[in-house]
């Protein structure tokens, strides 16, 4: 275990940035938390975490894929791809980072793979930060995360005068190495690990109760009556999807600017009513089967592909942001557990 | 360049058929002359044109043609109105093959082969029909049942009655909606025809057309006897990336893309009805 006292963390952040780019966890200056890249000056934020989910950095909002350049009957087909120089997270919360784990099971091990995700993740280093004072709103506990030791190449824990480093992977060490850090006692760090845990055991939705989401019970929970209800007041604005680090689903679209056709790749989402639109109809017309997708997905569908894990890290991002209050949490208590 | 496997390749359009008024069929080349990749009967490809857009059509010729690939393509919305209106030695973008296919050189073994069709839906059973012919000494007897609307609407007539209908052991059973001068075969919907018609229930069944056709065909057949398991269609969703990761084309836990777009009957009693 390593250790820099809090004064020496922005020294470090330099040195980092020096050899790659940095992003932090920092306040935007308008009302919420993201991850920016590292420049002289910038502070971390005391939120306890970012508005947009770190998935961002791995699959961008909208990437280019390619370029066309018609002329007659010709085409010519051009690589518009990025490049992707390597890169260090600094601050990434355990839910974040199990939900890495979630979307590499769809774009790495899925064969074929996403080369895009599959150099940005080859090329980023991931620091995850402890939470020392989880919210009312994080459940990750409810999906086996401990907020106390989340993985990544590096774990980091934040105390009062230091923060408290430990290496995971190769890579993580390699970097730990380079920065030349004081030598630290793990027994402060377990400290803080059983008073994070104390805090996690207490959190109203951390011991939500998923009994009955699972493959065995697909038809049921598909078929059952309480998704209209549930479904009622969804606006269909799709918050939830753009602030989740979980949600997946992309649109390719394209952008004719006369001269040449730029193909590039954008998030989407299933709350939207033309997701499954088609020249002749959709097969989700109305928000009750769009809503239950969603929901469907996270807590039925992905385990079942994916031996057992949930698709949803419990971040507690759409309980803040849906305009209408509705979210999985209410989903997983209305159809889960005692009430399946 | 690192290829990932949403770039497509270039293909060029090297001759276009009129079947229908709304039907035209599509042959399909690499810039080399060359037939653009390999696929089995039911597997799909992504087609597109730049600034129009892609979407997903099944091959509709059989993997045993190696000089060309065909789509049979209905027109009705973006992608497809621009194939209509477009002229021989465009150049198009493809990429592929998705999806599973049909069993042919498994389930398909031996068995008695019964293929129904309504309208377009012919085109996928066009490249399992094709190549079952090609193998034809593998299976056993064949019976084509295809209905449309009227006799214009009929996808492949020349093919059908020049080829199918005079091959030893195919037995094609055409049907279109309302009677129609020059038209004396029969005449009614494709479920009733199927029950009509009264196959052995040994056979397996093949089929593809608009969902009506396929629930009340599929109630014919069990009524008739047959088995949900002897039973396969062919489905299709809106799809951006055919890979089972744009995370729109699924039905439960299954992605048409992927897992499909081929599924046995009884397979579908596993999965929601929201397709």
């Amino acid at each position: 275990m390593k250790k820099v006292f809090a004064a020496d963390i922005y020294k470090v952040f330099a040195k980092v940035s020096q050899k790659s780019k940095l992003y932090i966890p920092a306040d935007d200056g308008v009302s919420q938390a993201r991850f920016l890249p590292y420049m002289e000056g910038m502070t971390l934020t005391e939120k306890l975490n970012t508005g947009r989910s770190a998935k961002d950095l791995f699959f961008p909002q909208v990437e280019n894929l390619l370029k066309f350049k018609v002329s007659g009957k010709q085409i010519e087909i051009v690589d518009q791809r990025d490049e992707v120089e390597s890169f260090v997270i600094f601050g990434v919360r355990a839910c974040d980072c199990r939900s890495f784990d979630i979307l590499d099971n769809v774009f790495l091990y899925d064969e074929p793979a996403d080369t895009f995700y599959k150099t940005r993740r080859a090329n980023g280093l991931v620091i995850t930060l402890a939470c020392n004072a989880p919210e009312e709103t994080c459940f990750c506990t409810a999906f086996g995360i401990d907020p106390a030791d989340p993985a990544g190449d590096i774990t980091a824990w934040k105390m009062a005068d230091a923060f408290y480093f430990r290496g995971n992977t190769d890579k993580g060490n390699a970097l730990l190495a380079e920065l030349e850090l004081v030598e630290a006692d793990e027994e402060a760090a377990h400290q803080q690990q059983e008073a994070i845990r104390a805090i996690a055991e207490k959190l109203p939705f951390g011991k939500l109760d998923l009994t009955g989401f699972d493959k065995e019970h697909l038809m049921e929970k598909f078929k059952d009556p309480r998704w209209a209800e549930l479904s009622e007041s969804c606006l269909g604005c799709g918050t939830c999807t753009f602030v989740c680090p979980t949600c997946q689903c992309y649109d390719i679209r394209e952008f004719n600017n006369g001269k040449e056709i730029q193909r590039f790749r954008c998030w989407d989402s299933c709350m939207y009513s033309d997701f499954t639109m088609m020249a002749h109809g959709t097969n989700r017309p109305t928000q009750k089967e769009r809503f239950r997708q969603r929901f469907m997905h996270k807590l039925v569908y992905y385990p079942s592909n994916y031996g057992g894990v949930y698709g949803c890290v419990g971040c507690g991002r759409c309980l803040q942001k849906c305009p209408v209050h509705t979210n999985i949490v209410k989903v997983a208590k209305t159809l889960g557990g005692e009430n399946k | 360049m690192m290829h990932d496997p949403l770039f497509p390749v270039l293909g060029v359009v090297t001759d276009i058929r009129t079947d229908t008024p709304d039907v035209k069929t599509f042959r399909v080349v690499g810039v080399d002359g060359k037939k653009p990749f390999i696929h089995i009967p039911g597997q799909c490809a992504m087609l597109s044109i730049p600034g129009v857009g892609e979407a997903l059509f099944s091959i509709t010729s059989s993997p045993t043609n190696e000089d060309y690939m065909e789509f049979s393509i209905k027109k009705c919305g973006c992608v497809t109105t621009w194939l209509h209106a477009m002229e021989p030695g465009q150049q198009i973008t493809i990429r592929g093959p998705y999806g599973n296919g049909f069993p042919v050189d498994t389930d398909f073994a031996g068995k008695d082969l019964v293929f129904v069709a309504g309208g377009i839906g012919l085109a996928p059973l066009r490249s399992v029909i094709n190549y079952v012919r090609h193998y034809r000494s593998r299976y056993g007897s064949v019976d084509i049942v295809y209905g449309a609307r009227s006799k214009d609407d009929l996808v492949d007539y020349a093919e059908i009655i020049e080829e199918w209908s005079k091959e030893e052991g195919i037995n094609v059973h055409l049907t279109i909606d309302n009677p129609q001068e020059g038209w004396d075969g029969h005449v009614g919907f494709v479920p009733n025809y199927v029950k009509e018609l009264g196959f052995d229930t040994s056979k397996t069944v093949v089929m593809c057309g608009p969902p009506i056709m396929i629930k009340f065909t599929l109630a014919g057949l069990l009524e008739l006897g047959f088995d949900k398991t002897q039973v396969y269609t062919t489905f299709e969703l809106k799809m951006k990336c055919a890979l089972g990761k744009c995370g729109r084309c699924n039905i439960g836990d299954k992605y048409v893309c992927k897992d499909g777009p081929v599924f046995r009957l009884d397979q579908m009693d596993q999965l929601p009805d929201e397709y």
